[in-house]
């Protein structure tokens, strides 16, 4: 393994601590996400080796996958998009003052999902990346309503409830421009509206905003506050994971098909995060506070994030926003994208791929060996940490587009996310369609396009056939069910 | 004052002897206004897309040969086809410090959404290249040249063959127009994606028939050997002769005109700077993208992409674009892509 020796040059071996550590500070602050640092230090590595540059900015990557996850457990707020489903039980966590069980569950999945998605790119990356070019229209919409079907029933609440949210989200998600017939939608002539709403700033007022609001109704305390501090944390979680291995299985293979089709790391992590609440014999306990409702999308996301980079190797299309940051990188340092890499550049490919499990391994040892500190931030008591936290929010907010018009939106959120919580209505779906309706609506109107408006593009071939039935039946469930409950039922126990 | 500006030239010319001749030629008096602060380089158009490479490029360029005495930010404003872009540069009139990457949605943005914005709200800079269109089809498909292609689309039903491109009453949609000029009557079904790199691995699955992708979008497929290069939308063939492939250069590529299909067109890659600046503002960014071109990374992106290398300033580009805009009118309009109101 020649890429090991490449990596364990005492310079990348530097460059991937670095990376790692601005990575995991890149991903704690929200709206300065991981495409954006790798941006604005992609001009800083032309000087360098390309194999070093690569080291370096995929560490940040890894980096902001692992810090995404630290302010969704303590603050509600998601750092990152595929950040938002850890919100659901790992912030409950740390209001009942197991942060640092939480803070540990997340970095050591991620660490999971993402070693299982090396392996994979390790062992299979051709045989994937042919997977990967199965992938039409029909396809990504199947993957897509799949997603929506395995999130049905998370509301607590009533199913009406969970429509009306998600419909809401849908309708949010369907402003700004019409990529299919090319026009402007809802956009009423505001300049500010031609993005469209923008998830994460919708995501940092719902989330992070929201949560104040609340805490601030409920006399100023911050639930967090007694959390303890205990050292042996990370051994005393340790324990308890392996009990959830089927939750890993499950979640490792969603989150390499999502990084690879390319869907993405957020729709993994609600998709395991619904399939694992669906699955669980603790299902119904999910949303207060259950270790494995945050390990579910933290192992998704990170195995997604990784396998991500399979089909920007080999394909040249990016799975996620920063893997489209780092393919322009890599025609900058002189290096094409392709079928072609792997034989062409060896050094560069092993290279990336060593130090994609050096970089997980040294990630997370660093950011366990923070979590008591993590933890302890909670014990700030909240009239200094919240203003604190609104301020960041803001900055956040404002970091995404360089726009005053994004704060204000992210306040509106905040209200919105308050009202909700009031009249019960859940947040998650309407979170997911926003995340996903666009794809979703683009990959439906597509497939139209390509069977000329037959819905039997849906069933023409055995793999997008699977999915769909597959979304169908979480779809119906509830309903089969009760059926089955009611055939059963009139027999003598 | 003087001291520094010998500094920044000396280390200037160390970074790149190439420029000595460039520097030279320049007149001291030329340089008499420089940025005072950082100049954003908005980009309208997402992350990963041919414009954002190429604005993401200069800005390496200009980081590693110290070419500026400020640094450059690179800002995608992609929202509304772009519309976002150069509207906040119609915002900010008299602001050298915001320079902006053009595509044809310069053009078909207002045309075809009405979003209310003209290349005459902005200064032109400088033409830094054209970028060109090939029309594709899969390797395993029975059509070797351009006319095949064509004739199998007339001989087809109608909108049974599927063309892939990015984006909506866009170029690539433009192109495919153009082309059911040629058809007899058949049209073809377009199916928009997000990005090219997207639609060049739709066409390697299968998914759709054809495209006109970029070079620089499809040639790692082309190199592969998934994809087959039929014709280029140029007027003539690439100049550029290096093996692409074990046997074709970009050159070899016939244009489609020669394959008896009649269609060009090509894609503006060019910079424009705000409404109301000074021409000694216009013309440091003239120079600064002058020696940026005299760079040998810029001459390898040139030739990786195949792009047309046509450099343009003052009034000839400003009468290109002028004469592009017309044509880009006339070509939408034809189509049926232009904004209802």
């Amino acid at each position: 393994m020649n890429g090991f020796y490449v990596v364990f040059s005492p310079f990348n071996f530097m460059l991937m601590v670095v990376g790692i550590l601005l990575g995991v500070i890149i991903g704690v602050l929200p709206g300065l996400g991981g495409a954006n640092g790798v941006a604005i230090l992609l001009p800083l590595t032309f000087s360098m080796s390309p194999t070093s540059a690569i080291i370096m900015l995929s560490c940040i990557y890894w980096g902001a996958l692992f810090g995404g996850a630290i302010t969704s457990i303590l603050f509600n707020i998601p750092g990152e998009p595929w950040s938002v489903a850890t919100t659901f039980d790992g912030h409950p966590m740390a209001q009942k003052g197991k942060a640092d069980e939480a803070l540990t569950g997340a970095f050591t999945s991620s660490f999971v999902g993402a070693i299982v998605a090396v392996i994979m790119i390790t062992f299979l990356a051709p045989l994937v990346a042919k997977f990967a070019l199965k992938f039409g229209p029909a396809e990504f919409f199947a993957v897509q309503f799949l997603t929506f079907a395995s999130f049905i029933g998370m509301g607590k609440g009533s199913a009406f409830k969970t429509l009306a949210s998600m419909s809401l989200g849908f309708a949010l998600a369907s402003v700004g421009l019409d990529t299919v017939t090319g026009q402007l939608r809802m956009t009423f002539g505001i300049t500010e509206l031609l993005t469209g709403f923008k998830f994460l700033t919708a995501v940092i007022g719902l989330f992070g905003i929201g949560e104040i609001l609340a805490s601030m109704e409920s006399g100023l305390a911050f639930s967090g506050a007694h959390a303890k501090l205990r050292l042996n944390a990370v051994l005393e979680t340790w324990k308890k994971m392996p009990a959830y291995y089927v939750t890993f299985i499950r979640s490792c293979i969603v989150g390499c098909w999502m990084g690879v089709t390319p869907g993405g790391a957020t729709p993994a992590s609600f998709m395991s995060y619904g399939l694992a609440k669906r699955f669980s014999k603790n299902g119904d306990r999910f949303g207060k506070g259950e270790l494995e409702g945050v390990i579910a999308p933290e192992t998704a996301a990170h195995a997604a994030g990784t396998s991500a980079l399979l089909p920007m190797l080999t394909l040249g299309i990016p799975g996620s926003p920063t893997a489209a940051v780092l393919l322009g990188g890599l025609l900058i340092w002189g290096l094409q994208p392709g079928p072609l890499l792997f034989i062409e550049q060896p050094d560069f490919v092993w290279g990336l791929i060593a130090s994609m499990y050096l970089g997980n391994l040294v990630g997370l040892v660093i950011v366990l060996t923070c979590v008591p500190l993590f933890a302890a931030i909670l014990r700030v008591p909240f009239s200094i940490i919240a203003p604190i936290i609104m301020v960041i929010c803001a900055v956040g907010a404002y970091t995404i587009n360089n726009a005053m018009f994004d704060v204000w939106m992210m306040v509106g959120f905040g209200v919105i996310a308050y009202a909700f919580n009031k009249l019960s209505y859940p947040l998650p779906p309407f979170v997911l369609a926003l995340v996903l309706g666009d794809m979703a609506e683009s990959s439906f109107r597509q497939a139209m396009l390509l069977s000329q408006g037959s819905v039997t593009i849906f069933w023409s071939n055995g793999l997008v056939g699977f999915i769909m039935t597959l979304g169908l039946v979480l779809l119906l469930w509830p309903m089969i069910s009760w059926v089955l409950d009611k055939v059963r039922a009139p027999k003598p126990a | 004052m003087i001291g520094h500006a010998s500094k920044s030239l000396k280390v200037v010319g160390f970074a790149a002897g190439v420029l000595a001749g460039a520097l030279l030629a320049t007149p001291a008096m030329a340089q008499a206004w420089q940025p005072t602060k950082a100049v954003t380089f908005v980009i309208p158009a997402g992350t990963g897309g041919g414009a954002d490479q190429m604005a993401r490029f200069v800005q390496g360029v200009v980081t590693k040969h110290n070419l500026m005495n400020q640094p450059m930010v690179v800002i995608n404003k992609a929202g509304g086809a772009g519309a976002e872009g150069f509207l906040d540069m119609k915002a900010s009139p008299r602001d050298p410090h915001k320079i902006i990457i053009t595509l044809s949605n310069l053009f078909t943005t207002p045309l075809a959404t009405g979003s209310p914005f003209n290349w005459k709200d902005l200064t032109p800079v400088a033409m830094l290249a054209l970028d060109q269109f090939v029309l594709w089809v899969n390797a395993e498909a029975p059509y070797k040249t351009a006319a095949e292609y064509i004739n199998a689309v007339k001989a087809g039903n109608d909108r049974q063959f599927k063309m892939g491109g990015t984006g909506s009453k866009q170029e690539d949609q433009i192109i495919t127009a153009a082309l059911e000029r040629l058809t007899g009557g058949k049209k073809f079904t377009y199916v928009p994606f997000a990005g090219g790199g997207a639609v060049a691995v739709q066409l390697v699955g299968k998914h759709v028939d054809s495209t006109v992708n970029n070079p620089l979008e499809a040639v790692a497929q082309w190199r592969a050997g998934a994809l087959r290069p039929l014709c280029i939308f140029d007027t003539q063939r690439s100049t550029y002769k290096d093996k692409v492939t074990t046997d074709m250069a970009w050159s070899d590529i016939p244009t489609c005109k020669e394959s008896g299909v009649n269609t060009d067109y090509q894609m503006l890659r060019g910079v424009f700077t705000t409404q109301g600046v000074t021409p000694a503002q216009v013309n440091y960014y003239v120079e600064l993208f002058k020696k940026v071109m005299a760079t040998p990374d810029w001459k390898d992106f040139m030739e990786k992409g195949a792009f047309n290398q046509t450099f343009m300033t003052g009034d000839q580009y400003k009468n290109w674009v002028a004469a592009n805009e017309t044509l880009h009118r006339d070509l939408m309009k034809e189509a049926g892509f232009l904004a209802t109101n």
